[in-house]
């Protein structure tokens, strides 16, 4: 076991490092630093300026250790990532690290109760419709799930947003207020938003889990004996078909720190999606590059959480 | 330059694709297990797949252009341009600006139009026709769909049939290349690939395709570490079969069917991949996801306009619809792992 992570960190560590790589050769190498420069100050700079921005962020060394060992861009890219040292936006010259610290908040104040609704809606649905597989009910529930994915998200925000926000007058457009009394009214309309979006490829998801699961013997061996269908779907489908769900949501975890794009910019949520939507928008290359930095991040250390937690409930699961 | 113009390749690459969409007929239409596939899908989603030909035809009817036989005093036309036939139905239907669907007077205003009841879509801010604006969508979704397998599926089968065939180092660096790219979010990367290259269609396309070929890679790969195990594949190396050989006509149509079913299901997302990056900026221009961006400030005007985002949201939908539900119907049809699973 002790082995066993001690090598997925390993690999975690290798894969984070080629994302560092491939983050430099997109952000450093293909992209001109006097085009970022031009982009944030404007066109018409004198080129005292433009060396002078470069130089206050950082751009103005050689980019490989084979031009400049001692002082070279890649070098201090690896190094300043891997110290959490991320230095100045690209467009506004506010520190990147107290704007990710102060965007965690209303991000996982979005998505953690979208993580809990949207399992708490998908997973109930998806036992229905399994309980009435091949019957009308099922086909009618299969279907609702592909046109429910046939709607791009955009149509679902802006769809809600003039039907409840602007016509109906429910809940407001967007906003957000730190406020627990206010916060649910702001957080109303996202939330339904990101429940309709990702139900129909959820329930989907569930459901074939839950089907694979009751074609199996012991779910057989369960009706034989006489138990209720209802008592099989909870207790023998349901607990088993729980391990790929699990999977999904331990993956998910990380990523209720990074927040939804569109979502949060939507909606006015000052979260890290709307950070990050914000730097694309201002072609802020250094906030953009800190936040995949970040995502990827998140995402190893999930995929790894995902492993083990494997091991946990199941117990075939060998380590080697 | 030399006189090679954008709508000259357009012309060109339609002819290809017609002559491609033939020659996979040809193969369909000659192989049994192809046929059968062909004529149960047909059986299953006949209606699915006469949307998707409408889609098609009127795809290629917007990608066939020529200059000339423009009327004259046509407004709102450039006279020398190429036009495609699609364009051709829809030469002079300009107004001023906004008019609700048939309406016989401008939306804000009440002056009276150009063509009076001619638009059944109504027209958009600056007047075009927005049924017309709804028809060239199609190319565009198609194009971006299609051009991106084109780079995405080559590119996967390179790196996954290599990496399951030959193992060892080639298949260390293809599977931490693929973890590398996994890790990454999906839409930054492309987000940085488009700033990194540039603005247009042919590089939405190249980063759509580098961000999405690592699902299929992973597919193929797996595949391929099966089938080079199965006793026809080591019979062939036996008998001295060349590598290539062994790839080509031993390995390559063992995946065909997963080749079909990853183009169809990967389609839809790229299509809708492409409506998000048009609100943040960066799409193709002429896509419904422009369309409906942009219909976000006339749905706060008042009174407000809706024909435009209702023409684009359902052209979108209906064609997203019709792809997933073939999709589906092609994966239960094609992969036996999955039959008698879906409805």
């Amino acid at each position: 076991m002790g082995a066993y992570v001690l090598r997925r960190l390993g690999w975690g560590a290798l894969v984070l490092l080629g994302v560092l790589f491939l983050l430099f050769v997109l952000f450093f190498a293909v992209t001109d630093p006097d085009d970022i420069a031009r982009k944030a100050l404007g066109e018409k700079v004198p080129p005292a300026v433009i060396e002078q921005w470069k130089a206050n962020h950082g751009y103005d060394r050689p980019l490989w250790p084979w031009q400049d060992f001692e002082n070279n861009l890649l070098f201090d890219h690896y190094r300043r990532m891997l110290t959490f040292d991320f230095g100045l936006s690209d467009a506004d010259d506010s520190p990147i690290t107290e704007r990710i610290r102060d965007g965690m908040g209303p991000s996982l104040a979005l998505t953690v109760p979208l993580l809990v609704l949207g399992l708490g809606v998908s997973i109930p649905l998806s036992l229905l419709v399994a309980f009435f597989r091949e019957t009308y009910i099922d086909r009618m529930g299969v279907f609702l799930c592909v046109l429910a994915m046939s709607v791009s998200t955009l149509l679902y925000i802006i769809g809600a947003q003039f039907l409840i926000g602007k016509v109906l007058r429910w809940f407001p457009i967007s906003g957000f207020d730190p406020d627990p009394l206010l916060l649910p009214r702001f957080l109303a309309l996202p939330l339904l938003v990101g429940v309709l979006s990702g139900i129909g490829a959820d329930v989907r998801f569930y459901r074939t889990a839950f089907i694979e699961e009751s074609t199996r013997d012991f779910v057989r061996t369960a009706r034989a004996k006489g138990a209720s269908e209802a008592r099989i779907m909870t207790r023998h489908v349901l607990r088993n078909a729980l391990i790929p769900i699990l999977t999904q949501v331990v993956l998910a975890i990380p990523f209720l720190f990074s927040g939804s794009l569109l979502l949060e910019s939507f909606f006015g949520i000052p979260g890290l999606g709307g950070v990050t939507v914000d730097a694309i928008q201002a072609n802020d290359f250094s906030t953009l590059r800190t936040m995949v930095f970040i995502y990827s991040l998140l995402f190893v250390f999930g995929q790894i959480a995902t492993d083990l937690s494997y091991g946990l409930v199941d117990p075939r699961v060998r380590f080697e | 330059m030399s006189g090679i113009e954008p709508y000259m390749v357009s012309n060109g690459a339609t002819l290809l694709l017609l002559a491609g969409v033939g020659f996979a007929v040809r193969i369909v239409r000659r192989n049994r297990l192809w046929r059968e596939a062909a004529a149960s899908l047909w059986r299953r989603r006949r209606l699915a797949l006469c949307v998707l030909a409408v889609y098609f035809v009127i795809a290629l009817l917007d990608s066939v252009a020529w200059k000339g036989g423009v009327p004259e005093h046509a407004v709102g036309v450039l006279p020398n341009a190429p036009h495609s036939i699609v364009d051709r139905f829809f030469l002079d239907t300009t107004e001023a600006s906004y008019s609700a669907p048939f309406a016989a007077v401008e939306f804000y205003g009440d002056r009276p139009l150009r063509h009076p009841g001619a638009h059944p879509l109504g027209t958009d801010i600056i007047g075009r026709d927005v049924l017309y604006m709804a028809l060239k969508g199609a190319r565009v979704a198609l194009l971006i769909g299609g051009l991106t397998s084109l780079i995405a599926i080559p590119l996967a089968l390179m790196f996954g049939v290599g990496a399951g065939y030959f193992g060892g180092r080639f298949d260390d660096f293809v599977f931490f290349l693929i973890s590398t790219l996994a890790s990454m979010p999906g839409l930054l990367l492309l987000i940085a690939l488009i700033m990194a290259m540039g603005r247009g269609t042919v590089s939405v396309c190249v980063a759509l395709g580098v961000t999405s070929w690592v699902g299929f890679c992973r597919l193929s790969r797996a595949e391929t570490l099966k089938l080079r195990e199965l006793d026809f594949v080591r019979a062939a190396r036996v008998l001295g079969v060349s590598e290539p050989r062994i790839i080509f006509r031993h390995i390559l149509p063992n995946l065909a069917h997963l080749i079909v079913i990853t183009f169809v299901l990967m389609f839809s997302g790229l299509v809708l991949s492409e409506a998000v990056l048009s609100w943040l900026g960066i799409g193709v221009d002429g896509s419904w996801g422009q369309m409906i961006d942009g219909a976000r400030d006339e749905l706060s005007r008042e009174p407000i306009v809706w024909w435009n985002i209702a023409a684009a949201g359902t052209a979108l939908f209906t064609l997203i619809l019709a792809v997933n539900t073939v999709g589906d119907s092609i994966r239960d049809v094609l992969d036996p792992r999955t039959q008698g699973d879906a409805p």
